[in-house]
């Protein structure tokens, strides 16, 4: 972690008591910044709450939301949500592993994307869904798949 | 069309949205300036209008015009029919699967027709980051209405005699709870929502928040002033930054106005809440695990003889945890009665069920129905059936803690205590229904893979018991079941159900026991005769070449 991210994380730190209720959204904060749980910032949010690493990463293993690991730029995720599931996510999955060269949970070599599943979006009315970033892309089917990972890189070389 | 006092709602659920629905509110916007027509239309955002899969979603009141998958291109043609001499869009409308027939008004859908929306009658009719909408249809009346007028016993005894049952699945009497955390002698008390809407296949409790989130915070503050609590907290998947995000402004504007903080509405009596995002744990919807989640810790359920929640809860304190539809019931039940609420549904579950209905089903969303109703009705006249021609097998109510359910049993009132007989469970409300081309064995085997990768870890027969019953099912799947799996499968589904700590895992078999119990065939055909009925599951099919 450089100077610059220590700032952003004493910021971040500012707004909280230090008690130890606040260790879940202290660490939803930090990994909405830095897009996963550094270890630095994990000595840091420990001795601001008093507590050791180790109950941390109990607690930060535990809930799924939170990752050890970076990030790749891009993140791809599948819903592995009921509706979905009989409406052909596997298939989905499948596509995107094959498309990306990754498998579930994985994060490509240069950091550019990484795929991964989610227990449900709620977006069960347009299954199967998956969301590449922010969008969420619904009624897909393998062959829209490669399409829109095709339509996704024009557009980022043309930008 | 007379162009005088039209009202145009433009859905912004999370369904419509990710359909482009916020470029259609804009160019609307833009639209009808260009049209000359802003001072006679007035246009609005509205949250989830129910029917996701048609979105997005453009309402046209009062005429209740109805257009449906619009895109940016048709909003041209939308503000022009707005003009005096203006016909409505007809390529947009809804048309009947059966029939093809355009039905133009969304009451004439039956969709819309055959529910009861009482809990979701705001959602898709005002602006849910906007309270003075929430205030013009009554908002914050019925808080009013508690404060000034009602004792705290008083609003007790109105929400026990309603009947209401907690809408979070287990359906345990709401007034129950209440009266037991009012009695529990503590200076500080708290209540929470829970919104960890965790089952996969159900996102009503989402679509209330994103829709109508005042209507959660009334029946807080509501719960806060009867149990004696200061102190409210908001439960919340953070994979849901859309109600979030709503949640928030609502609170913001609750504060703004009063109905939040200290003193509410000169009543001496004061409330505030907060947010608390979850991160990803299915197990919290355990309330014990829950209320260790928010204090920071790894959210697994206390070991047994468990405290009551409503007695020692957050902080050892008593709480009030309650779903995020049983909440926006209450200011209902306040304004109206208990003897109003009482009027709907069954003799031992009262009021509306909500349902996300998904599947394979023609009509996909957000739906509201009495209790009482049967499943037929609900898929096959709501829902619109089983869409290209295919034969209806089961309906999955509950998600990883219910079960499937037959064709014989389509006839069946939905309501707590049938579906639990059938060896299924009311849940939050997800209803996936499943095809001929769904092969059960492949479900059963889908949802074990859930609970065992959200099983906390800290009982055996949970975490074991859930690992083994989906290597059975896994190898069935996949050709190598074993004569005796069926056996087994059922004498280690009881063992979970009996031997586990929690709900996750004494409803965990539920899935497996109601496929093998209903579709005891399937598993055969999968053992025995290793094929794959429903060609689903990719080992047993066989690849012709030609």
């Amino acid at each position: 972690m450089d100077e610059l991210e220590e700032e952003l994380l004493r910021e971040i730190l500012s707004f909280y008591q230090g008690s130890r209720g606040e260790l879940v959204p202290i660490l939803l904060e930090v990994q909405g910044n830095f897009g996963y749980l550094p270890e630095e910032a994990v000595q840091m949010v420990a001795s601001f709450l008093n507590m050791t690493e180790g109950k941390i990463y109990s607690v930060a293993s535990f809930y799924s939301q939170f990752r050890l690991i970076p990030l790749g730029r891009n993140r791809v995720t599948v819903c592995r949500g009921t509706a979905c599931h009989i409406r052909g996510a596997p298939q989905l999955l499948a596509e995107a592993e094959k498309v990306l060269g990754l498998k579930e949970g994985e994060t490509s070599a240069d950091l550019e994307y990484t795929l991964e599943t989610v227990a449900c979006f709620g977006c069960c009315a347009l299954a199967p869904v998956m969301k590449i970033n922010n969008a969420v892309h619904g009624e897909m089917t393998p062959e829209k798949v490669g399409e829109l990972f095709a339509t996704w890189n024009e557009g980022e070389q043309g930008a | 069309m007379p162009n005088k006092g039209h009202t145009v709602f433009v859905c912004q659920g999370t369904g419509c949205l990710s359909g482009g629905a916020e470029q259609i509110y804009s160019c609307l916007q833009s639209g009808i300036v260009e049209a000359n027509l802003g001072d006679s239309i007035q246009i609005r955002r509205t949250g989830c209008h129910g029917f996701c899969q048609r979105g997005p979603l453009v309402v046209i009141e009062p005429e209740g015009i109805f257009y449906t998958k619009v895109q940016p291109d048709d909003v041209s043609e939308i503000a022009q029919s707005l003009l005096p001499q203006g016909k409505p869009v007809e390529r947009l409308f809804y048309h009947d699967p059966a029939t093809n027939r355009p039905i133009p008004c969304h009451r004439d859908i039956p969709f819309y027709s055959k529910q009861q929306r009482v809990v979701l009658r705001n959602c898709g009719n005002i602006d849910p980051e906007n309270i003075e909408d929430y205030l013009a249809v009554g908002g914050y009346q019925a808080l009013r209405k508690a404060l000034l007028e009602m004792t705290p016993e008083r609003v007790i005894d109105e929400v026990k005699l309603s009947g209401l049952r907690g809408l979070g699945g287990a359906g345990f009497p709401a007034g129950r709870k209440w009266e037991a955390c009012r009695r529990a002698p503590s200076e500080e008390k708290y209540v929470i929502c829970n919104a960890d809407e965790g089952d996969p296949g159900a996102f009503q409790d989402r679509s209330v928040m994103e829709g109508d989130p005042h209507s959660v915070l009334e029946g807080m503050i509501i719960a806060g002033y009867a149990i004696g609590a200061e102190r409210g907290f908001i439960y919340v998947r953070a994979e849901y930054p859309l109600a979030v995000k709503r949640l928030r402004i609502a609170i913001t504007q609750a504060r703004e106005k009063g109905f939040l903080g200290d003193d509410i509405l000169d009543s001496r009596f004061d409330f505030d809440i907060q947010i608390f995002q979850g991160a990803g744990a299915f197990v919290c919807g355990e309330s014990t695990a829950l209320v260790l989640s928010i204090e920071g810790k790894r959210g697994m359920p206390k070991p047994l003889p468990r405290p009551r929640t409503a007695e020692k809860g957050l902080w050892d304190k008593p709480t009030l945890l309650n779903n995020v539809k049983t909440f926006a019931n209450i200011p209902l039940i306040i304004a109206n009665g208990a003897e109003w609420f009482a009027a709907r549904g069954t003799e031992k579950s009262k009021g509306t069920a909500i349902f996300s209905l998904t599947g394979k089903v023609a009509n996909n969303g957000l739906i509201e129905v009495p209790m009482g109703m049967t499943l037929r009705e609900i898929i096959y006249d709501i829902g619109g059936g089983i869409p290209e021609g295919k034969a209806f097998k089961a309906v999955q109510t509950g998600g990883p803690s219910g079960g499937c359910l037959p064709a014989s049993m389509l006839d069946m009132s939905v309501d707590f205590d049938s579906l639990t007989a059938a060896g299924s469970m009311m849940g939050s409300g997800g209803m996936v229904v499943m095809d001929e081309d769904t092969c059960m064995v492949d479900v059963a085997r889908y949802f074990l893979d859930f609970t065992r990768r959200e099983a906390c870890g800290q009982c055996i027969p949970c975490r074991l018991g859930t690992e083994q019953m989906f290597e059975i099912l896994d190898d069935i799947t996949k050709g190598q079941g074993r004569p005796e799996g069926i056996d087994l499968l059922l004498e280690l589904g009881e063992a979970v159900k009996s031997g586990s700590l929690c709900a996750l895992g004494q409803t965990a078999p539920n899935p497996v026991l109601t496929t093998i119990k209903y579709f005891r065939k399937e598993y055969e055909a999968h053992i025995y005769e290793k094929r794959c009925p429903a060609g689903v599951c990719q080992a047993l099919i066989t690849k012709l070449d030609y």
